[in-house]
Parts: C-alpha cells; structure tokens; sequence
C-alpha cells in the first residue's frame, strides 16, 4: 500500500484524489459527550478523536499561586488501531499529549488567571483528555482540533466551598486565543498536509507546528526518526500558517 | 591524506574518481564519505576505512573462531561474537554418515567447545551459516580465546604475518586468530602473548609498533 | 509568575553574550565495559552516554527483517536536579525526551548495515541546568561514533531562545524558566539537515528563523569540538 501511495505522490496525486494541501473531510460535534463539562468529537476522514473536558479543584504550582491548571492526557485505546496495545499510555500517546499542551498552553488558550479561586491554596484545574477511536493518521492534528473546540464549549460548574456542583454552570471557560496544530509532511518535492496513515508511512519529514491566530508560533514537533532539510523549514512553516486559517473558521463556526 | 591519519564520520576521504566503494565508507554526489571513526585506506583502485572500533558483521569466506552454544536436531548453533549467530548444520559438520535415530550430535560438538570454521551463507533475513568443511577448519583443543576490536586483527597478523610470527617465536605460543576478532592461543608463555596482543589492539594506528613489540617479548 | 530580568547592560545573568555558548567539556570512552561511551559538560549540565550495540535483539518479534533498530533511554538522576529530588525512573518528560532523542539520531545512523539487531543508547543527565536533552544528544554522538556505529554524519546540538527580549544561544534552567520561547535544535551539521526541533513559547516568524540561524551557527561551533575530542582520543603518536 505504501509503495502505491509513494507512486502516486510522485506522480503529484494521493490515494484519495486530495490536492497536497487539502485537508480531508472534517466533521465535529461539539458536546458529543454529555458528561463531559466540554467536549468536542472531530474526524479527519477516517481518523477520529475524541477531547473531553473536565473541570476539577486543585492546588496551585508555587510559583504561579494565582492561576489555574491545565492537564492533558491523551489514551490510544487498542479499539482505535491494531497497533495500539491496553495499558499506560506509550511514548506516542505522551508526545501528542505533550505537543497538544503546549499549542494551548503557550498560545495563553485559557485565561488560566480566571480561574482562581483562592490564591496560593485553592485553583481550578482544566483536564482535557483525549480518547483515540480511529487511527487513520494525523492523529495530533486531529487530537489539536478537538481540544480546543472542547474548550470552547466547556461550561464552569459552580465552585461551592471545596466541590463543584455540576447541576448549576456559571458561564463558559474563559478563553482567549485559538491555537490550531497543522502537520506538514515532505514526500519527495512535495509538502503534504493531513497524511493518512498509509502516507505517514512514507513521509521523508513531517514537523507539526501550532500556530495562532495572529499568526505568532507557539509550539514545534519534529516528528518521526527522519531528518528535515534546514532550508526546507521556511516552506513548512508558511503553509501551516496559511492552513491554520482554514481549521480556525472550523473552530469559529457556531461561536 | 596521509595513511594513519583519523577520519570521522561524515568526512570526506576523496572524489570517487571510479574507484570502488570499498568498507566502511558512503558515496554522496561524486564523493566519498567515512562511515567510522578510522583510519581511511586509498588506493588507485579502492577507497575503504579501517574503523578504530565496532561489532563483527560476518562476510562470506571469513575464517572465525565461534563457540558452540547450542546442540540442535540438525546442526549446532555457534556464538561467532557478532550481534548474529550461526548455525553449523550436521553435513557441513560431519564428514561420515550419521544415523540421527541413534547417534547424538554432542558427540561431535558439544557445548563449549572451540571450532575454526569458515563463513559460507550470510542470507539477508536467515541465520548466518558456517563449514568445517575448509582445509584450514578444525576443533581446537585446550588453551584460552580472548575477544578484540574484528578491524584490527589485521594489525596482529600484521604484514605477511609478520606481527603475528614475531609473538609466535618469542612466546612459542600456538595462536590462532579468527577474523571475527576472537584469538586462541596456547602454551604456557600465553600470558605474554595476550598482553603483545592487547597492545597492539590499544595502539594499532601508532607507528613504531612493531619495534615496541619485540621489544616488549624481548 | 514575577518578571524577571534577565539580560542586563546586553550581558546575561552568567555574564555571557546572548549568542556565547557556555563553557563545554566533552570527553569519550568514559564508561569502560560500555561499547561506546561519552560525557558532556555545558556549564553545570553534565550527561552521561553508552551506547551498547550492535548486539542481538530478542524477542524476535522486535527485530526488523531489514534494518536494525536503536532504542534510546533518557533519565534524569534524582540529586541532578536543583530543589527537590526528583523521583526517580521515567515520567512523562523523560518517556517523550526518549522518544525525540532516538529520532535526533537515527537519522544519522546507516541502520541497514545491521539488519534484525539492536543499538542501545543510554543518557544520565547527572546535573541539571537547562538544555539537558541537548547535551545529552550531543554526548550520545560522540558515543556512537565512539563505539565504531556507522553514521553519515555526526550529530550536534543546542537550545536557543528568547528571554526578556533578546534572541540567546545555550539557555541555563533559570533562563528556560523565565523565557517567552524555547527551542530544542540538533542537526547533522555537514548536511544541513534537522534532526531535532521542538519550541514551545510564543514568537514571530522572525525571531523563529532568527533563532534558526543562530541554532545553525552554535551547532556548527560544537560539531569542531565534538571532531577536536574524538580525534585527540586517537592521537597518532609519533
């Protein structure tokens, strides 16, 4: 299958007819699960994800006494890929955990210094947990996508004294800035967007890069054991920028 | 660039110029690359580097010390110190006929014991195989095998096998060396044999080694 | 978190330059039962690399029928830290560290040349001061190619950043901790290829390319000291 999908790229067409920089269909539903406080299930083609969001208190890091915290987990469960396996999450699941953080946590997603409740003892904790149900590749971007529209529907339940009381919300997280990941990979001349898993295969390079939405960069993965060619890190860039528009008016739709 | 002088990964030892790519090394463009810290040979004919170090990767025709590790129903499995190991199947083995219902292979090789054999299949995914069959093959009785760096087993030969005569002579050792970098060596002055050896592996790219070594049997 | 000033009179809290590397020890063949072995100092960060391999890989089902494989295994020790000890054995930072460390080497590393088997890379970050994965990268080269591991090139690498407002190369743990952006580069220098990168922060597409640059510049600076080390261990004597 790889060696048909590294055909047909050279001849300048995928396997699934897409351009190089078309991203496959995408559908979300936000709310999707209704326990969840926020949550968002999104597909990239056949690549599915879901980011469900849970409000809780915590205690604050020392050094940030007034603001809240953020956790990201994500899961491969084994339903989503033969090559996922059950137990604690693996090195992939930590890094696209790890990458998703950042792109929100550093882009200042949150207005993480609402969320305090009392300085130096008691914050809110924002945990966004991200469940795998389809490996059809480009999991991170998906994974990305999926957390921030989550966060954009999670609803604060309210704080009373040391519990949240989930029958009563206050209002929407406060949310200030719409980090969006895209993935760029580079068979032969080509930049691809939104590999399948088939071409991630076959990918030379692939760099994910978070980006917001004044077009400063927040977060940078390379990822996968090839090399990228110094010179070639410009083109990349750019085309995420410009592709991080496209999922960002995904993200603004019924807002 | 002169013989002795290091070259590191990444470098480039010359323009191919067509000559053959030899060990060790990679061509990039027109130019060819060291693939090792070592020391770069060139000749008319072929551009190759001697690594200062690394792991023995069995090559077709290579005459090796392995030990026997395993007794199996057809063949015996041989540790040939090289992340691969070997198997010595009973045809390549034994010369006579061997009922397999009554006779077991341990009699021929057992577990433990020292063979001089010659690499003759190295298949891409399957296990390496070796031959007794070689004028040169035998099972090696007694004495002790110390392990050093395959590239410089060269180096003790030395050349014409001038080096490896010299510690002969001098110690009256019996030794035999296996271009997988296992040495066996026996006789009673073995000790000092073995110390000549680990000298010469330590400083195999010095000049004036040869001179240090006699003087040191002396 | 409280401002704080990093950068005064255009010197940093150390006294460097903002594009002055620390000062760099490297030494090779320090773990002697180790095939390949190497330790690197950047200021106070000190790593520690083995590299043992190629060597057989069992079980069999991990072995590739083709290539060989590396595997890699970043670990902090608990006093390395500063403030409390660290708890020892892999958390999360360390498994992902792992993780991008085996792929900002086996891009170098002619993995066909040693099919079905195995090289296995050990990095203690035995004092920590920032940039700890980068140091660690860079002992980890010299280990493999100390250890006789074919590789097209050698790998070199650093971190640079942004604090307070100026562009820096080789960020110290208070410089990371307070900085707007940093990134983690290791490249193979006579290829210009990228091996590692990872940022996190915020910045202009500007200062990232600036910071491109410089991370270029430094990796080239260390790629001389790596070559300088491993060819004095082999000093043909005269």
């Amino acid at each position: 299958m790889k060696e048909y999908a590294l055909e047909l790229i050279e001849k300048g067409k995928r396997i699934d007819g897409r351009a190089f920089d078309q991203f496959r269909k995408i559908e979300i539903v936000r709310n999707a699960i209704k326990s969840a406080d926020g949550s968002a299930r999104v597909k990239f083609g056949e690549t599915e994800v879901i980011a469900g969001v849970k409000i809780g208190i915590g205690t604050p890091f020392p050094d940030t006494p007034d603001q809240g915290i953020l956790i990201v987990n994500s899961e491969f469960s084994p339903i989503a890929s033969p090559e996922f396996e059950a137990g604690p999450p693996g090195e992939d699941a930590i890094e696209l955990a790890r990458v998703v953080d950042r792109g929100i946590r550093e882009s200042k997603a949150i207005e993480l210094e609402k969320l305090c409740i009392t300085p130096g003892e008691k914050v809110l904790s924002v945990f966004i947990d991200i469940h795998i149900i389809n490996h059809h590749g480009n999991l991170l971007d998906a994974a990305a996508l999926a957390s921030i529209i989550a966060l954009l529907n999670t609803k604060m339940p309210k704080v009373e004294g040391d519990k949240i009381n989930r029958e009563e919300y206050v209002g929407n997280l406060p949310i200030a800035h719409l980090p969006i990941n895209i993935s760029v990979g580079k068979v032969g001349n080509f930049l691809i967007i939104d590999p399948t898993f088939e071409e991630e295969k076959i990918l030379e390079s692939k760099l994910c890069i978070a980006v917001r939405e004044d077009d400063k960069i927040c977060a940078l993965q390379k990822q996968g054991s090839r090399q990228i060619k110094f010179d070639e890190l410009e083109k990349m860039i750019d085309l995420a920028i410009e592709k991080s528009k496209e999922l960002r008016r995904l993200c603004q739709q019924e807002h | 660039m002169r013989e002795r002088e290091i070259i590191l990964p990444g470098e480039i030892i010359d323009e191919r110029k067509g000559r053959k790519i030899g060990s060790n090394v990679y061509l990039e463009g027109n130019n060819v690359y060291s693939k090792v810290l070592g020391i770069p040979k060139i000749s008319e004919n072929e551009i190759s580097v001697i690594p200062l170090a690394g792991v023995y990767i069995p090559r077709v025709g290579d005459r090796i010390i392995g030990t026997i590790i395993e007794v199996e129903v057809s063949g015996w499995l041989v540790d040939i110190n090289s992340p691969y190991f070997a198997f010595l199947p009973l045809a390549e083995g034994v010369e006579e006929f061997v009922d397999l219902e009554r006779v077991d292979l341990s009699r021929f090789y057992d577990i433990g014991d020292l063979i001089y054999c010659r690499i003759f299949k190295v298949p891409k995914s399957k296990i390496v195989q070796v031959t007794m069959k070689d004028y040169l093959a035998r099972k090696l009785y007694g004495g002790v095998i110390i392990k050093i760096t395959p590239s410089k087993i060269p180096r003790v030969i030395g050349k014409d096998g001038s080096m490896i005569n010299l510690i002969k002579n001098k110690t009256k050792c019996e030794i035999l060396t296996g271009q997988n970098g296992v040495i066996w060596i026996k006789g009673e002055k073995k000790d000092r044999a073995i110390e000549a050896i680990l000298t010469i592996e330590r400083e195999s790219h010095f000049l004036g080694l040869t001179e240090k070594i006699e003087r040191m049997l002396s | 978190m409280e401002e704080k000033k990093l950068i005064l009179n255009g010197k940093r809290l150390d006294g460097r330059n903002p594009d002055e590397l620390r000062n760099i020890e490297m030494k090779v063949d320090v773990v002697s039962r180790a095939d390949g072995s190497a330790e690197v100092r950047f200021g106070n960060t000190i790593a520690i690399a083995s590299v043992y391999g190629p060597r057989s890989l069992f079980p069999k089902h991990l072995q590739e029928p083709e290539i060989g494989i590396i595997r890699c295994r970043y670990n902090m020790a608990p006093f390395s830290v500063k403030g409390e000890r660290k708890s020892p054995g892999p958390d999360r930072r360390s498994i992902e560290i792992s993780k991008v460390t085996r792929n900002a080497l086996e891009p170098a590393i002619f993995l066909e040349d040693f099919p079905r088997a195995v090289i296995d890379i050990f990095i203690e970050i035995i004092q920590a001061d920032g940039s700890t994965r980068v140091t660690g990268i860079n002992a980890a080269s010299l280990a493999l190619a100390a250890a006789g591991v074919p590789m097209r090139d050698l790998v070199a690498a650093c971190s640079v950043g942004k604090i307070d407002d100026t562009l820096v190369v080789d960020l110290t743990g208070e410089e990371d901790n307070y900085s707007k952006a940093d990134i983690a580069f290791a490249m193979l220098p006579s290829k210009n290829e990228v091996t590692l990168l990872q940022m996190d922060g915020i910045l202009t597409k500007d200062e990232l390319f600036q910071l491109f640059d410089l991370a270029k510049k430094s990796c080239q600076k260390i790629y001389e000291i790596q070559k300088k080390v491993l060819r004095e261990k082999y000093k043909v004597s005269e």
